[in-house]
């Protein structure tokens, strides 16, 4: 498990009828549209992360004045990697979404709950994920994390 | 209980805090008169069969979404995005 340092995140809430051309300006700011429902894109300078009805997570500097609220996350969420051979059975222990290969591949991302909170988790590798919570309970993820890593640990 | 989010796909209804009756969604006009906003705010039916209603996905992406489901066999036949229905 380790920290994953955003240095900046704003949250983009496109205006009604306004997401087109968001979405077409972020291209040509940060080379990367907005992305589908349910999946996360990047590239070497920023990452545009679906984060909901009408919202993405942007991880980069954006101007998208008249186009899309703006909110600056940056300080608000807490994100770590996971990775590991038993990094599926870890997160079916706090997850009541399916994240196997086979039905949650690279570059999904959801929204759901990891124990019982509100995270954000998208699938960085083939054993690997990124979980993003609120940055108020990132010693809570941690610990449910750990316990749960134990858990499968104990099992064999 | 899974209900089909319109853009989360299946999820447990755990995620999903529920609102009642989608009439919320037919909002009178103002000057509607007293009858029209007190059974806007107040009454509700109590059917056992057809109903709609609204729940919010909460610990998902966010929507509210209008519900079509039977109270009688618990089935749902269809979910759809309160935004796309107001609009
Ligand atoms: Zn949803």
């Amino acid at each position: 498990m380790t920290e994953v340092v955003l240095e900046r995140l704003v949250l983009v809430s496109p205006y009604i009828g306004q997401a087109k051309w968001a979405s077409a300006a972020l291209k040509e700011q940060i080379g990367l549209g907005l992305s589908a429902p349910g999946r996360a894109i990047s590239n070497r300078r920023a990452r545009v992360i679906w984060a909901g009805q009408r919202s993405w997570l942007v991880a980069a500097e954006v101007k998208l004045e008249g186009l899309a609220a703006v909110t600056d996350q940056s300080d608000a969420w807490a994100s770590l990697r996971i990775e590991g051979a038993g990094v599926e059975d870890v997160l079916a222990r706090l997850v009541p979404i399916d994240l196997r290969a086979s039905t949650f591949k690279g570059g999904h991302t959801a929204r759901t709950m990891l124990a019982h909170m509100n995270v954000a988790i998208t699938r960085v590798g083939a054993q690997a994920f990124e979980v993003m919570a609120m940055r108020s309970m990132a010693g809570t993820l941690v610990h449910d994390l750990q316990a749960a890593a134990a858990q499968v640990t104990a099992r064999g | 209980m899974r209900i089909t989010c319109p853009n989360c796909g299946e999820r447990d209804r755990r995620e999903f805090y529920y609102q009642g009756d989608a009439v919320a969604l037919a909002r009178p006009a103002s000057d509607a008169g007293p009858q029209a906003w007190d059974d806007y705010l107040h009454n509700r039916e109590n059917p056992a069969g057809d109903t709609q209603d609204l729940w919010f996905h909460e610990a998902g992406c966010g929507a509210w979404i209008v519900v079509s489901r039977n109270t009688v066999t618990h089935a749902i036949d269809s979910t759809t995005l309160a935004a796309t229905v107001k609009r």
